[in-house]
């Protein structure tokens, strides 16, 4: 495949919290039309990675392409699902503006959303099952119908590369099987989607591309060539202390200690 | 009798007060309860209102009375405002203040005949006065009334900060832990915001809410940037707090303007200069650090590339000087001070133009090229591609010390980096 | 006094006219940036921005030696624009706090603000009564040049509003999404900071330094009790706001001694407490309400369950004397009868005779509490690991607020796990369960 081709491709990226690499050297392509599972325990780097890739937190060193080209060029292709705990769901709005907040991309400075954009926002929630909350205050819906909202909220934005923290976190059997099918029905759709997920349980049964990380990438790959034991075993039960260390170290010589 | 200078006692009266703030703005700070301490210098003023118009009089007790049950108000509305209402703690803390401050200018202004404070004087004090504003005892003078006021109070608040010191400091660490050991936080709370009070009326008639509101936040502050060890941070703030009266006192008289004004005006100087000057938080201390760190790193880079091209031709190699300038990678000025730093420590020398390594530099810089072999092999080991480990590797290799070199090496043992070089081994001769 | 309130009522006076006018602009922009604050949690950056505003007042009438408004509103906005740069200096590059670095912002430029204010009064260049009026307000002080300025910066104020008030609402709400968008989420914030500092110019001069906070913050904060939608808080904000600023002018016109800056904000902080107690939803007395409302339906249920487990033990079912429920439910027998009572009027017992029986609707709800009341025990003795002794009481707290997409979960386990059929588990405990009531049997 040529490098236009690659939906993401991250070469040498390290990623530093106040001055503290967290994430060291992340090379990796990720082929398109995927479902791709990104796994490691806490504090591994999986958000800081996504996040990484969309400019929300700065890169230390290394770099990331979409499609071949900057990110600054190619954000409008790609939809982000953040973490439920990120806002205040208690913020006076409903259900129905939250979604409509994915069409700002394409409404721009200081127009209203329009009639077609009510309807795509409409159109979505639909999807994800929550049609008939449109009008509900955000404070009123549970754990798993804010994920919902949040998921509609990203197809609205008719994205085509999708980024998701931890989606199934905290939401129920019902929900979670309904998003999972919606994020098949995308990946149908040639969609390329990218989610940190927590549930090792069912790595196999959702994700057929999967990146292994703790503090580094140990693995990346299709689940069936890379979802192994002793993959696993790296992720999860190596001690990086020589990492930490190195860590531990720049941070502060950087801070001046 | 000893006559002493009205000056004197004015600036004695704003040292007790605002070494008295500034103990208790010590914790107030490092407990993020600095914009409570805001609120409640403020919200004392219904209470010194209402026991002025109910004692009719200056008396200091019901004073006090006044200023600690609003004081109490003001935190428990705060709490209720919060906790039970529901309200975002920033805007209950706005809305309590400014309603109980409001209604004491309200209070002030409305019986201006009856109650001896003005509006302004709520603001700033009437320091000035303070000289003849006498305590009388059995038709002689004691000295001035404030003096003594204030003097007893900074005297209790040092017992009490004394008495329990180390239950303020666990409570303001860790609040949860504190009550793990039988330390009763919310106690300690009310006994601080009580204080507070105190201190606030107290200092009110001779400097006003704002000299307040600064000595007890600012000395705390600044002292922080210059220290983290709490008693010296208490010590630091008592003292930038009487610098500033005294300061103030002088520049006021020179300047013809308010006294409690100048003497803010004084400590947020000193917090400026610490901003700045601190040798540890302060900002051209940290610009500093920044400035060795790239020399440092230039320094390296450069004793790399010599060495570098010692393998590669085998022997003693030289370079032009501007072939190892740009070999730092770093703008030429930099570049330069890096070099003249090598050259002062003796790695390098200089002969014919050309430059080389000394026996020391070579030792330094076989010393660099392990760290930097040592972390490319440890990363391809970790899964990452031979032609992907030479930048990360030129990042870090300044940064690995002498125990995470050894760390290294036992991991990754002695042998080829991942270029197929040989990993210099440690405790090298030359 | 009464000739001032007939003054003020008539309005036949064109200084009252201008003097309403302003009240009424600098309580409507504060509300409605204030909601804005509030959300955002800015609420006490306005404060500082506002004491950081006097020495800019003071300076601008020692270099101009003029005390028309524009010129000291332009003094004001440069030094607060300053004090909120060094703030956010401070907060990003030392370690001292967002509260700290608030406080010393507002203390130490306000200190400056006073000394130079003291110093211009001493050294008799000028009267500053003029300068003054900065500190607690005089609305009564608007001429009609001032008004031509204020209405001109509220104009720009409202109108930037409306066009950025959906990248406010998303800034305040998601700010990393909004990034994702290509929004400059920093421009926004800058934007509205600027909007913030703006307000404070309107009304410094009628609310003074020291309290324009607060109009700022305490209608918002109201109007927030009353509505779960932005638009509708923002309009309501305005509203408070601009009512404490009529109220306020207007009871500070009776007695011209009081400052309108404090009166303006004692009337604000009126509705705040009146907003908080009787807000139909939100406010505290509808919460008691609802609380107590959920409470009753509580006992009522265990009452149910009462009924329904004593026919499980005698194995028929029966009209219930008093006693027996209040041993079973340990109430005391008066409370039995209020509950009783309560049920009787809702058609789900019958009662006569001192005893109480349950009816076919009052059978069929008692089962369904029971029934989650299983299902939770079941749920916490197996996946939980608690101890059978152990069980009852969590059980009972939670069993009210089982929804029925908990409760086919609940079911779903069970028949997987267990492989225990739902719809036996009413009968189980009847058929001697292992659970036992914690001393009762």
């Amino acid at each position: 495949m040529s490098q236009d081709n690659y939906p993401i491709q991250i070469h040498d990226m390290t990623i530093a919290y106040h001055k503290k690499p967290v994430l060291w050297d992340v090379d990796l392509d990720v082929p398109e039309g995927k479902l791709v599972g990104i796994i490691g325990p806490n504090g591994a780097g999986k958000s800081t990675m996504i996040k990484a890739i969309m400019e929300l937190v700065p890169k230390a060193s290394g770099w990331v392409r979409v499609y071949g080209k900057e990110y600054g060029e190619m954000r409008k292709i790609i939809g982000y699902v953040p973490q439920r705990e990120s806002v205040d769901w208690d913020f006076p709005i409903c259900a129905l503006d939250v979604v409509l907040m994915g069409r700002y991309g394409h409404i721009g400075w200081m127009r209203r959303p329009g009639k077609q954009d009510r309807e795509i926002a409409r159109e979505s929630l639909d999807l994800v099952g929550m049609g008939d909350f449109a009008e509900r205050q955000i404070s009123q819906l549970s754990g798993g119908q804010q994920q919902r909202v949040f998921l509609a909220r990203a197809l609205a934005q008719d994205a085509r590369i999708y980024m998701m923290d931890e989606p199934f976190a905290g939401v129920d059997a019902a929900t979670e099987r309904a998003i999972i099918d919606i994020l098949v029905n995308l990946r149908e759709q040639g969609k390329t989607i990218m989610v940190v997920h927590h549930d090792l349980q069912t790595v196999t049964e959702y994700f057929d591309w999967v990146i292994m990380l703790n503090m580094r990438v140990v693995a990346s790959g299709l689940t069936s060539d890379v979802f192994t034991d002793e993959n696993l075993q790296k992720t999860y039960g190596g001690r990086l202390t020589v990492l930490s260390q190195a860590a531990q170290a720049m941070a502060e010589q950087r801070r001046g200690n | 009798m000893i006559e002493i200078s009205g000056s004197f006692w004015i600036v004695l009266t704003g040292v007790l007060a605002t070494t008295s703030c500034g103990l208790l703005g010590t914790f107030l700070v490092l407990r993020k309860m600095s914009l409570l301490g805001d609120a409640l210098s403020h919200a004392v003023l219904p209470g010194i209102a209402i026991a002025f118009l109910v004692s009719g009089s200056r008396a200091i007790l019901p004073m006090f009375i006044g200023a600690a049950l609003f004081g109490l108000v003001t935190t428990l509305l705060v709490e209720v405002f919060h906790k039970k209402w529901q309200v975002q703690e920033d805007a209950s803390i706005g809305v309590v203040f400014t309603a109980l401050f409001a209604m004491g200018v309200v209070l002030i202004t409305a019986y201006a005949g009856q109650v001896d404070l003005d509006q302004e004087c709520v603001l700033y004090g009437e320091i000035a006065y303070t000289p003849w504003d006498l305590l009388l005892w059995g038709g002689d003078s004691l000295g001035p009334r404030p003096v003594w006021i204030l003097g007893g109070v900074l005297v209790l608040n040092l017992s009490l900060v004394t008495l329990f010191y180390k239950e303020l400091k666990i409570a303001s660490f860790d609040p949860a832990m504190a009550a793990s050991v039988g330390i009763n936080a919310t106690l300690i709370h009310y006994l601080l915001m009580g204080m507070v009070s105190l201190t606030t009326v107290a200092s009110f008639e001779s400097v006003g809410a704002i000299l307040v509101v600064a000595m007890l936040i600012v000395p705390g502050a600044t002292a922080y940037l210059w220290s983290d060890r709490l008693a010296v941070v208490i010590a630091l703030a008592m003292l930038f707090g009487a610098v500033s009266a005294m300061a103030g006192y002088f520049l006021a008289s020179y300047w013809d303007s308010s006294i409690a004004g100048a003497m803010v005006v004084v400590v947020g100087g000193i917090f400026l200069i610490s901003l700045l000057f601190s040798p540890n938080q302060g900002v051209l201390a940290r610009l500093w650090q920044r400035l060795q760190l790239s020399l440092q790193v230039a320094q390296d880079h450069m004793l790399l590339a010599l060495v570098r091209r010692d393998e590669e031709v085998e022997e003693h190699a030289k370079l032009r000087p501007d072939e190892l300038v740009g070999s730092a990678a770093v703008w030429g000025v930099w570049a330069r001070m890096a070099f003249a730093k090598l050259r002062r420590r003796s790695l390098v020398q200089q002969a014919d133009g050309l430059i080389g390594l000394s026996a020391a530099g070579e030792q330094e810089a076989l010393r660099l090229l392990r760290k930097h072999r040592l972390w490319e092999t440890y990363m391809n080991r970790l899964g990452l591609p031979e032609d992907h480990v030479h930048d990360p590797a030129d990042a870090i290799e300044h940064f690995i010390s002498a125990e995470l070199e050894a760390e290294l090496g036992a991991e990754v043992g002695d042998g080829r980096d991942p270029q197929g070089k040989q990993i210099p081994p440690s405790g090298i001769e030359g | 006094m009464l000739e001032n309130a007939l003054r003020f009522m008539t309005m036949a006076d064109a200084n009252v006219r201008f003097v309403l006018f302003g009240s009424l602009l600098i309580g409507a922009t504060g509300g409605l940036l204030g909601s804005f604050a509030v959300l955002r949690r800015r609420s006490l950056v306005g404060d500082a921005l506002a004491h950081a505003a006097l020495p800019g007042v003071a300076l601008a009438y020692l270099w101009t030696g003029s005390k028309a408004l524009p010129v000291l509103l332009a003094g004001a906005t440069v030094s607060g624009v300053l004090g909120v740069l060094l703030m956010q200096f401070v907060i990003n590059f030392t370690r001292i706090k967002a509260d700290a670095a608030i406080g010393i912002v507002l203390s130490v430029f306000f200190g400056i603000g006073i000394v130079l204010l003291t110093h211009i009064q001493r050294s008799g260049s000028g009267n500053q009564s003029g300068l003054d009026k900065f500190l607690f307000g005089q609305a009564a002080s608007l001429v009609e040049d001032d008004l031509k300025v204020m209405s001109v910066l509220a104009g720009l104020i409202i109108l930037v509003l409306i066009l950025f008030f959906k990248e406010f609402k998303a800034l305040i709400f998601d700010p990393g999404f909004l990034q994702t968008l290509g929004y400059s989420t920093r421009w926004i914030d800058v934007l509205l900071m600027g909007l913030i500092a703006l307000t404070v110019m309107v009304g410094l001069q009628a609310v003074g330094v020291v309290l324009i906070a607060a109009m700022l913050i305490t209608p918002a904060v109201a109007a927030r009790f009353w509505t779960e939608q932005l638009n509708k808080m923002v309009m309501l904000a305005a509203a408070f706001g601009g009512t404490s600023g009529i109220v306020g002018t207007f009871i500070s016109s009776l007695a011209p001694k009081i400052p309108t800056g404090p009166v303006m904000v004692l009337v604000a902080t009126f509705f705040f407490i009146v907003s908080a107690l009787f807000a139909p939803r939100r406010g505290v007395l509808a919460r008691g309400l609802r609380r107590r409302g959920n409470a009753r339906r509580e006992t009522q249920q265990h009452f149910l369950r009462a009924c329904i487990e004593l026919q499980e033990k005698i194995g028929e079912g029966r009209a219930w004397p008093v006693e027996e429920l209040a041993i079973e439910l340990g109430h005391s027998p008066d409370k039995v009868k209020r509950i009783g009572q309560q049920l009787a009027k809702a058609g789900l017992v019958a009662r006569g005779d001192g005893r109480f029986a349950l009816t076919e609707a009052g059978l069929q709800e008692g089962l369904f509490v029971v029934k989650s009341h299983r299902l939770w025990e079941h749920y916490l003795y197996y996946r939980a690991i608690l101890d059978a002794d152990h069980v009852d009481r969590p059980a009972d707290e939670v069993e009210h607020l089982l929804t029925p997409e908990i409760i086919i979960r609940l079911e779903d386990i069970l028949a997987r796990e267990r492989g225990i059929d739902p719809a036996q588990i009413v009968t189980l405990h009847g058929t001697g369960s292992q659970y036992r009531r914690g001393g009762r049997e």
